[in-house]
């Protein structure tokens, strides 16, 4: 098992490594220059701007140097936002962008998990189609549809909750909300269909044959192994809560690392743009791994290769 | 099995599909034929801003004074033709790559499979945000040296690099099917007959994973518009004057405020898309569970 941890980490690294060299090369091959403006900048102040940066000279150059930052933990200084380091940005727009996503995941599986048992309990009645429309509808409705309908319908119609910032609690759970709505759709369906093969099962009978109550049949028993298959989607969701935090952020101004990214993308900055990408890599492959160990103690019968 | 034999048996599981693809096809054709009937053209610009909907722009008009019905129209034929060709890429790869793994086991399968669990672990879709936006530049000088006019250099990256990335699930499953059809007696025979290994994967096993490959076809073309709204709605995706459901929905979400709300410009292309996103996963979802083995029980 540590064996295996090890591994997987180690084998993290020429992946963040590719996708780090990837990025850099292709921003700096591309044309569009990092410093240019609208008026036409004269070309000795061009070249100096380049040599402040270190993006002079041949490209293996530049990117050896960034390399070698790196490797030091220093993410360089991003062009689009002058003056302020990677570094810097990323430790400001990261844990807001963190806190976003963590609640939304929190209501995804909240949601999802009550939504699909309920569904499961209710096997083709009404409650049971009913739930698996709405779990269609949110998997259906991109985030940035629903966002708007719901800022239309509960800031600007019933004026309960705020449409936009960030700081305050009740400025949080519109975005979180919005973000979390397909996921908690496609945790239900999951969960739904998962409950319906567990009741199937002999242990399940025996529980109802000693006399449980049907509750703790559910909840002690079958829930807990139902479970099983959410823990195998808990990487794609973070993956899409991540991206989808972008849109979320940018609709209802969240100071989050989404909108920096997109910007300092569509501007050609290599430093930002290969910084972010390179947080958002690791990110999501520590936290496969996390859920890769969590379904290994959780469920006996995984063998961990 | 036929083709239609099985969409005989999915229909008769559950008829609502039927009104899935009715209502597919009239978007189709809507996007096709409709739009040159409008009176408009998507990136007709006029005086008339924001006006309601009315006899003359039955879905109103958006802040240039485009026709917004002509737009979502005109967005209906590129969100559904980004999906289409996208989903045609990633059907190409995906279904090629599931079959090579799962045919030629042992290591090779070991090592490919290792490679998809990488790229489901990595953020595909900030990494296609990142290529579109660098080689936009490349692939206009290109198309215009190509002498390329008929489609927009972006677009054409949008539409392979979501291909290239929605063709991981198809793999797994493919790839779990082949698994299952290589042991078995005919495959084995063929073999023994002196088959070919190109000639058993095309002509023994692909014909036998044709009903998985419909079902995830029809899971696969609501995905990638999904994406490709979502790159649209950052910016990313299509240029303007071009319209696609992504960017007319962003168009309405910039326009929202406290005073005066123009609910036109959001409800028609955020109500058209979601339907059709709803009909295709509705077709999807029935169809696996009338065609997919595995959740048939």
């Amino acid at each position: 098992m540590t064996a295996l941890i090890i591994r997987r980490l180690l084998q993290a690294i020429p992946v963040l490594f590719i996708v780090v060299t990837l990025t850099f090369v292709l921003v700096r091959v591309a044309p569009g220059n990092p410093f240019s403006t609208e008026k036409k900048m004269p070309k000795e102040i061009m070249e100096e701007l380049e040599k402040q940066y270190d993006l002079n000279g041949p490209i293996h150059h530049q990117y050896e140097q960034y390399l070698w930052k790196i490797v030091h933990g220093d993410l360089s200084i991003s062009t689009q936002y002058r003056n302020r380091t990677v570094n810097e940005i990323i430790a400001q727009t990261l844990p807001v962008s963190m806190t976003l996503g963590s609640l939304a995941y929190f209501l995804a599986l909240l949601l999802g998990i009550t939504g699909g048992a309920w569904a499961a309990v209710r096997h083709n009645q009404f409650g049971d189609r009913g739930i698996m429309l709405v779990a269609l509808l949110g998997i259906s409705i991109p985030t940035f549809v629903s966002a708007p309908l719901l800022v239309l319908l509960f800031a600007l119609k019933l004026n309960i909750l705020p449409a936009y910032g960030w700081g305050s609690v009740d400025q949080i759970l519109l975005p979180a909300f919005c973000l979390s709505l397909p996921f908690a759709a496609a945790i239900a369906r999951l969960t739904r269909g998962s409950l319906l093969e567990v009741l199937k099962l002999d242990f399940v009978r025996t529980a109802r044959a000693k006399g449980l109550p049907e509750n703790d049949v559910l909840f002690r028993h079958a829930l807990k192994v139902a479970i099983l298959p959410i823990i195998g989607y808990s990487g794609p969701a973070a993956a899409g809560i991540l991206t989808g935090s972008i849109v979320i952020e940018t609709l209802f101004g969240i100071p989050g690392i989404g909108p920096f990214f997109v910007n300092s993308a569509l501007n050609f900055d290599p430093f930002m743009t290969s910084g972010v990408v390179l947080v958002f890599s690791a990110f999501l492959i520590f936290f496969n791994l996390i859920a890769d160990i969590l379904h290994f103690v959780v469920d006996r019968r995984v063998k961990m290769e | 099995m036929n083709a239609l034999h099985s969409f005989y048996l999915v229909v008769r599981r559950d008829p609502f599909l039927i009104v899935c693809a009715f209502f597919l096809l009239i978007v189709v054709l809507l996007a096709c034929v409709g739009i040159h009937f409008t009176g408009y053209t998507y990136d007709q610009i006029s005086d008339a801003s924001l006006l309601k909907p009315s006899r003359h722009h039955l879905f109103g008009t958006d802040l240039n004074g485009h026709d917004l019905l002509t737009r979502v129209l005109k967005g209906a034929q590129l969100s559904l033709g980004v999906a289409a060709v996208g989903t045609i890429v990633s059907l190409t790869v995906g279904v090629t790559y599931g079959m090579v793994s799962g045919y030629a086991g042992g290591r090779i399968d070991n090592l490919m499979m290792r490679v998809v669990e990488i790229i489901y672990s990595l953020p595909t879709l900030v990494l296609v945000i990142v290529l579109v936006a660098t080689l936009d530049g490349p692939a206009a000088t290109l198309f215009h040296r190509l002498g390329i006019t008929s489609i927009p250099p972006r677009l054409f990256l949008i539409v392979v690099f979501l291909g290239l990335t929605e063709w991981l699930t198809m793999a797994r499953i493919i790839r779990g099917q082949v698994l299952v059809l290589k042991e078995q007696a005919f495959i084995q025979a063929t073999s023994a007959l002196g088959g070919s290994h190109l000639r058993i994967l095309m002509q023994h096993i692909f014909p036998n994973l044709t009903g998985i490959i419909v079902v995830y076809l029809t899971l696969t073309v609501p995905a990638i518009m999904l994406d490709e709204s979502f790159m649209s709605f950052l910016g990313v995706g299509v240029p303007a004057p071009l319209a696609s459901w992504g960017t007319l929905v962003a168009d309405a979400a910039a326009l929202i405020n406290p005073i005066k709300s123009y609910w036109w410009m959001l409800i028609f292309p955020a109500g058209f898309m979601t339907l059709t996103l709803l009909a295709l996963n509705f077709l999807g979802d029935g169809l696996r569970d009338a065609l997919d083995p595995r959740v048939r029980k």
